[in-house]
């Protein structure tokens, strides 16, 4: 073949893997990264769900292993991976929840429903504090080590397959970690 | 949708009138289901016309993280909203458009604007257009010098050859 038609073939080929690889990529486009991995949570302090006299601020998170529980009443993928939460909150995983753009009665409501696996949860209304841990989907979920730094954040429901392989794994090295 | 060929008697002209209503019917739902629900909320009202402009130039370079193609001017998602709030909120604070921005990419990171910064991981993006126009031109310049360079020789005096092939046909003339 000519020379000078091997060019815009080579060209072609190079942008068909470009776009494949793109596209083989998408699946997890959705998930953006996070810039708050390793840095510490921000701070916050806010009223609970449970009790309106009572916070839950930055510094509950210091000196253990814990997880971060994004979740709201009004969120259908919640729902769906509240059972989990549950049953590994019964195993002795320290949770915290924070109750985004919620009404107090559905949030109540919705705990005393499908049972509340949180230590505690803190009632952001504004979604204030949702902008500072970068939410922009409930659910979400992060993992904080015992400095209070956040080391791992997941987008949307989590699964089996992400608590067993990622986030049960992940705490067990941090909980080694002084 | 009137250009159906309508025969001039009664019965028929009632079957279009008929099926005229039955589709604006069909779009009954389309109507009660568009346009916001609930409570309107505060409109953000600005006082300063310069803050004002710098709210604007932000909402239109900042993604919103939920609809991930519409910038938070554009999108009607509850977050944008919350994020446009707190743009607004932040520049009558006082803070300039450089410290909103860092505010955004602390949180949501890099991802949050639509105009990337040059980095090690974005070259390609800024570089990759300018790359592609300097060796379209040299190729093109290439080009334009190869064909130059054939045509000179084709114009230039004929080869031994060819002169002895133009003198045979012009005796023979």
């Amino acid at each position: 073949m000519k020379k000078q038609f091997m060019t815009p073939l080579i060209i072609f080929g190079l942008l068909v893997v470009l776009l494949v690889v793109g596209l083989m990529k998408a699946k997890y486009v959705r998930d953006v990264p996070s810039p708050l991995i390793g840095k510490a949570v921000p701070e916050f302090s806010i009223p609970t769900v449970e009790d309106q006299q009572k916070v839950f601020s930055n510094n509950d998170l210091k000196g253990q292993v814990s997880l971060v529980n994004i979740w709201a009443s009004w969120c259908v993928s919640c729902r769906a991976e509240h059972k989990l939460l549950n049953v590994i909150a019964g195993q002795g995983i320290k949770i915290y929840g924070i109750n985004y753009k919620d009404e107090l009665p559905d949030a109540r409501q919705w705990l005393a429903a499908y049972g509340n696996p949180y230590v505690k949860s803190a009632h952001d209304i504004t979604g204030r504090a949702g902008i500072d841990w970068g939410v922009y989907g409930t659910p979400e979920t992060f993992v904080i080590d015992k400095n209070g730094m956040i080391r791992y954040k997941h987008t949307g429901p989590v699964y089996q397959q992400d608590i067993s392989e990622k986030i049960l794994p992940l705490i067990k090295q941090l909980q080694a970690e002084s | 949708m009137l250009s159906i060929p309508v025969k001039k008697n009664g019965a028929s002209r009632v079957l279009v009138l008929n099926s005229i209503l039955f589709f604006m019917l069909c779009l009954l739902p389309l109507y009660l289901q568009a346009g916001p629900r609930g409570q309107p909320k505060e409109p953000i009202v600005f006082e300063n016309p310069q803050i004002e402009k710098d709210y604007l130039e932000l909402s239109e370079e900042l993604r919103c993280l939920v609809c991930q193609n519409q910038n938070l001017i554009d999108s009607n998602a509850e977050l944008a909203d919350d994020l446009r709030r707190e743009v607004a909120k932040m520049l009558k604070q006082g803070n300039n458009k450089e410290q909103v921005t860092e505010f955004m990419v602390e949180r949501y990171g890099d991802f949050v604007l639509y105009n990337p910064p040059f980095k090690v991981q974005t070259w390609l993006l800024w570089g990759g257009p300018f790359v592609l126009m300097f060796w379209g031109i040299f190729a093109l310049l290439q080009k334009v010098k190869a064909s130059k360079e054939e045509n000179s020789a084709d114009s230039s005096a004929l080869s031994e050859q060819e002169k002895a092939k133009l003198q045979a046909i012009l005796k023979n003339k």
